[in-house]
């Protein structure tokens, strides 16, 4: 019972109206509670004390390491907007996956940049060929790919369920990123927080990363919930413009 | 099934040279090499394996729009729509005669540029061989990027920017056991059993998101 009455919410959520009227009552809930997890993260990442051997660039980790794991998480929300896109064929998967594929870029982007950043001082060097890095520029290319797929599509359906079909194949991708700092011994550092044995990292850097962990997941949650409403704004307007355009055409 | 290879096989040799101009094109990709690299013999010899391999991966992404679109634009691709065998298998031997029309000539004329680079013998057999085992895979990364393309005007540019990324742990793994084959310390068959599994595990992933993508791209 409980869960044929979850199944029709969700369904629910696919009358456009009904998703547009919800979003608009959560996001200035999520945005607030992004602002406070915001600055209570960087408040702990600037009080803590620095390293003893990194120093002061140890906190360019609480911007680096949430950002990686958001351009994880956000392919793995696509693949199952994927997913929701070709099984079920909701309507909102499709704008889902269309929006999160700039957000994704820009997480991924940020992980690069604040990584080269931090491997400057710390390796002597601004970027190594190392499995961690090359395949997240893989995962960073792939984003772009899509992204330049959705643009050349004109009918926004067909796209998405070609760049959902693309999404499923890359997933591949994913497992190869988490792993690659295991199966290929090389310069990247294994993972210290989410592992087995309990985290390897020190509770003075952990808390303050945690943070920031969580406040970029709400961002990203804010931020796809807004795109998600621009995309179904976007295509209103181009319908009820079509429609204008006809409506004039019959007037004449 | 034999008939749809046979067929296909006939079309692209008859077609205006397809294999030929992959062949040409992978040639002059590994020609150019030496104008830009200096014709510095030892330090050919040593970059050798991995430019042949670039080489023969961007003449593989060359001919691949060609694989579904002729027949888009013929109106079979709807034909084969329908018919009653899966789709997976049709696009499965589809990919077969692609490869063997488009990649084999481009792995038998690779030692012959393998010469070209004074690569030494035992490297140019391996180089030929992970070619053999390796360019399959990149045939069936391939066909996922050409079915979600065909519905697209221009989509041959955007086939390369698709695939390419997905086409990295074939060329990693190809030129590591190419590079193993030759130095010493180095292995050869791991990275030339990783290679392999690539290739099946994309023989199964490719036709069936080729398939799909095909399925979903109708108009």
């Amino acid at each position: 019972m409980t869960e044929s009455l979850a199944i029709t919410r969700f369904s629910d959520l696919a009358n456009p109206t009904r998703f547009l009227s919800l979003a608009g009552r959560i996001i200035p809930w999520l945005a607030g509670l992004t602002l406070c997890l915001f600055a209570i993260g960087l408040y702990l990442s600037f009080t803590t004390e620095g390293d003893y051997q990194q120093g002061e660039t140890v906190r360019i980790m609480y911007v680096h390491v949430p950002a990686a794991w958001l351009s994880m998480m956000c392919y793995t929300v696509m693949a199952l907007s994927a997913i929701g896109t070709l099984v079920w064929r909701h309507p909102l998967a499709d704008v889902s996956h269309k929006a999160a594929a700039p957000l994704g870029a820009a997480f991924t982007l940020i992980a690069l940049a604040t990584g080269s950043l931090w491997g400057k001082p710390m390796w002597g060097t601004w970027w190594v060929w190392d499995a961690r890095l090359t395949s997240v520029f893989v995962l960073f290319l792939m984003y772009l790919g899509l992204i330049a797929l959705n643009r050349a599509m004109d009918d926004p359906s067909k796209a998405a369920r070609l760049s959902a079909v693309l999404i499923l194949v890359g997933f591949v991708n994913i497992p190869i990123i988490k792993f690659s700092v295991e199966w290929w011994n090389t310069l990247h550092q294994p993972a210290s927080v989410v592992r087995l044995d309990g985290p390897t990292i020190d509770p003075e850097f952990l808390i303050p990363l945690l943070v920031m962990a969580v406040a970029f997941t709400f961002l990203f949650f804010t931020l796809h919930l807004m795109a998600m409403r621009n995309e179904i704004w976007r295509r209103r307007v181009g319908a009820q413009r079509r429609m204008a355009a006809r409506m004039a055409g019959r007037g004449t | 099934m034999m008939t749809l290879l046979v067929r296909d096989l006939k079309l692209s040799v008859r077609a205006g040279g397809g294999a030929l101009i992959g062949v040409l094109f992978f040639m002059t990709v590994v020609a150019v090499i030496p104008f830009g690299v200096g014709p510095d013999l030892n330090l050919l010899s040593r970059i050798g394996p991995a430019i042949v391999w670039i080489g023969a991966l961007l003449s593989a992404l060359l001919g691949l729009d060609r694989l579904f679109q002729t027949e888009r634009e013929d109106g079979s691709l709807d034909l084969i729509l329908m018919q009653e065998h899966p789709l997976v298998l049709t696009v499965l031997v589809k990919c077969l005669a692609h490869w063997i029309a488009n990649c084999l000539p481009l792995v038998i004329a690779s030692p012959l540029l393998g010469l070209f680079m004074n690569m030494s013998e035992v490297a140019i057999g391996a180089v030929a061989l992970t070619l053999l085992v390796g360019s399959p895979a990149l045939t069936f990364i391939g066909a996922v990027g050409a079915a979600v393309a065909v519905a697209l005007p221009r989509g041959g540019l955007l086939v390369s920017i698709l695939v390419l990324p997905l086409a990295i742990p074939v060329l990693i793994f190809g030129v590591s056991a190419s590079y193993a084959a030759v130095e010493d310390p180095a292995p050869f068959m791991p990275p030339f059993l990783i290679l392999s599994a690539i290739t099946l595990f994309f023989a199964v992933l490719g036709p069936l998101g080729a398939a799909l993508a095909l399925r979903n791209g109708g108009d």
